[in-house]
């Protein structure tokens, strides 16, 4: 059986003066039905505009400049805009950081949650009403009938990013990419949203891309965990294993930088130097120039290398063992 | 609600109070009307019974309390020149105005707002470069001289439509309105044509700076990511997001050209308030001007109202602001 997303060398650049700018240069993964797995990096990284290609929602001086993105074996690079459209939201779904930016302030929720419906079909208002209220109620919305009528304003944070949630599942898609959809939340609240999120995802069999910057977060809902690095795939693995045991230097960096992982009291480990430019990558491996592992070698890219139990990574010197 | 309506019928009745006041004086300060009035050969009683029948001896501050006395009684005093109560001679030439403001402003706003969104959608294609030179074109030339043009144009070489006046009109709830007849229309077209032209540009370039705005929000990339079409995006969520600026602009150009379309008035001779006003002047027919101006301030209190109340229709937000 074929995956139900399998993305291929994906190629998303950006046009400038100086040149293209490579947001996302080969990136290759697989996602099956129901599975969640979490795309982690740091700003910059390319995280995003791969989840906005697998859209199709690169918006000019961007554009997908090579590899292929199937989705149940279907291409999906390439295709006319119009067959793109019918694919979004219907097929795989989005959901972005910041809901009071997403909602539109000025319509009802029932009036967008029915524009998204007929995007795609035709319902009339009483059948579109049932089924966004029946949605409301499924993502943890009290008395969603009467709130059709509301605005977002009048709506928590927490409530609103809900909305937003069940917008995304209304046309029941099979994947859904969420970009950071807690980031804005309370911490409570985002626990509770990634609970939820993971038994929604767990009901309908809908997978999900969950993109973040916080390894934390994504290691509480996703399986499998793909770490970026400067528009690269750099670790690929189960969240467990990665966590436990992370191959890649800069996937440890990360890891030794997160508070929850230090002594009290003393300083957290940072990761020496800063995010490179897109501009002015080192040849080979992007993080040479921050890495205490440095070797000739660097100066070739390394492959995205498989090293047994579904795990990968890109680089020469992998670590090993961790001690505990 | 109450509240507001109360609070802002108190400052109507401060801001009615200080222009009359102000008109008041203004036109004191332009002169004399009695010279006008009476022929120079009159002997002095002639002269001096006029000038008591006017109230014109009187000190100034006892002329205004007696304005405002009668005014109270809604008395606002008789033309001098038409020898009519100022009133009925003001209503008598306000539907002529009304008409031909509605058909400039409106026609304007229907045609330069979705213009203006097409040129914010598509910044770069041909036809946005043609809207956009249009409405420069609309911006800097000045009205008498497009009026000029388009009278030699249309009515002196192609002969198509007439010169000036108003044409035939028929009735309807006891006013006459040309809007109404086939002749009236082509009376109405080049002066509409003419007032429009200013509000068009206008309405284009609100229009388009906005969608260009709007267009890169996370609203808008949200509903695309739903799979709605680019023209549902536009027509459902980009024109209500852009309507308040829209809404301001269309009332104060309301108001402005209800009060204002002197310059055009005169060039097509229309029978409206504007040309009214400037023979008023020109005869220093007092009460006219005096009330004319009032009636004006009036006009913009309630326009004002009007797209204030709009406000809370069109954006949620305010009216739980002011419910608050």
């Amino acid at each position: 059986m074929s995956p139900l997303l399998e993305v291929r060398d994906l190629k998303t650049y950006f046009a400038t003066r100086s040149g293209p700018l490579k947001a996302v240069d080969g990136v290759s993964f697989s996602l099956e039905e129901g599975e969640i797995i979490g795309l982690v990096g740091e700003s910059g990284s390319g995280k995003s505009v791969t989840g906005f290609s697998l859209l199709g929602l690169i918006d000019p001086p961007g554009r997908i400049a090579g590899g292929s993105v199937k989705l149940m074996g279907r291409e999906l690079v390439g295709l006319p805009p119009a067959e793109l459209r019918r694919i979004r939201g219907r097929e795989i779904a989005m959901v972005f950081q910041d809901p009071s930016a997403t909602l539109n302030p000025v319509l009802t929720i029932g009036m967008q949650m029915r524009l998204a419906l007929e995007a795609h079909e035709r319902v009339g208002e009483a059948a579109a009403r049932e089924r966004s209220a029946a949605v409301l109620t499924r993502v943890g919305i009290p008395d969603a009938a009467r709130r059709l009528d509301a605005h977002p304003h009048q709506f928590s944070g927490g409530m609103r990013q809900r909305v937003a949630i069940a917008i995304a599942l209304l046309n029941r898609p099979r994947l859904i990419i969420c970009d950071e959809p807690t980031t804005a939340l309370d911490v409570s609240i985002q626990a509770q949203i990634l609970t939820e999120m993971r038994s929604l995802a767990e009901e309908s069999r809908t997978a999900m891309i969950w993109i973040s910057h916080d390894l934390a977060t994504v290691s509480s809902i996703a399986s499998r965990l793909l770490v970026m690095y400067a528009g690269r795939i750099i670790e690929e693995g189960p969240v467990t294993a990665v966590l436990r045991q992370p191959r890649h230097p800069y996937t440890a960096g990360l890891l030794a930088s997160l508070p929850a992982r230090a002594e009290p009291g003393t300083d957290l480990a940072q990761i020496p130097g800063s995010t490179p430019s897109l501009f002015d990558l080192p040849p080979g491996c992007a993080f040479q120039p921050r890495c205490s592992y440095r070797t000739a070698a660097c100066a070739v890219l390394p492959e995205l290398a498989p090293a047994g139990t579904g795990r990968s990574h890109r680089c020469h010197h992998p670590l090993g063992e961790m001690p505990a | 609600m109450l509240g507001f309506m109360i609070q802002r019928l108190l400052q109507a009745l401060v801001v009615m109070l200080v222009i009359s006041a102000l008109v008041f004086i203004g036109v004191y300060a332009v002169g004399n009307p009695i010279d006008v009035l009476i022929s120079p050969d009159a002997t002095q009683q002639i002269r001096e019974e006029a000038i008591r029948a006017y109230g014109l001896d009187q000190p100034l501050w006892k002329q205004y309390l007696d304005f405002l006395a009668r005014l109270l009684r809604g008395d606002f005093g008789r033309s001098f020149i038409y020898n009519m109560p100022v009133l009925d001679l003001i209503a008598s030439r306000i539907p002529a105005t009304l008409e031909l403001t509605l058909v400039a402003v409106l026609g304007a706003t229907l045609l330069g707002v979705p213009l203006g969104m097409y040129a914010g959608y598509r910044p770069d294609s041909v036809m946005a470069k043609v809207i956009m030179t249009v409405s420069i074109f609309g911006f800097s030339v000045p009205t008498f001289w497009i009026g000029l043009v388009l009278i030699f144009t249309f009515a002196v070489q192609l002969g198509w439509l007439p010169a000036g006046n108003r044409g035939e009109t028929a009735m309807l709830f006891g006013v006459e309105w040309s809007l109404l007849t086939a002749n009236g229309w082509m009376h109405l077209l080049l002066p509409a044509l003419n007032l429009s032209l200013f509000k068009f540009a206008m309405m284009v370039r609100l229009a388009r700076a906005g969608t260009r705005e709007t267009m890169l929000s996370d609203t808008v990339r949200f509903a695309r990511a739903a799979g709605e079409s680019e023209f549902t995006i536009l027509r459902r969520h980009v024109l209500r997001l852009i309507a308040i600026p829209i809404v301001t602009v269309f009332g104060l150009e309301f108001g402005s050209t209800m009060a204002f379309a002197v310059v055009t008035e005169t060039i097509f001779s229309w029978p409206g308030v504007g040309k009214l006003i400037i023979d008023s002047i020109s005869s220093l027919d007092r009460p006219v001007m005096v009330a004319y101006l009032m009636l004006v301030a009036f006009f913009f209190i309630v326009i004002n109202l009007l797209v204030d109340l709009s406000y809370a229709a069109l954006d949620p937000r305010m009216r739980t602001r002011r419910a608050a």
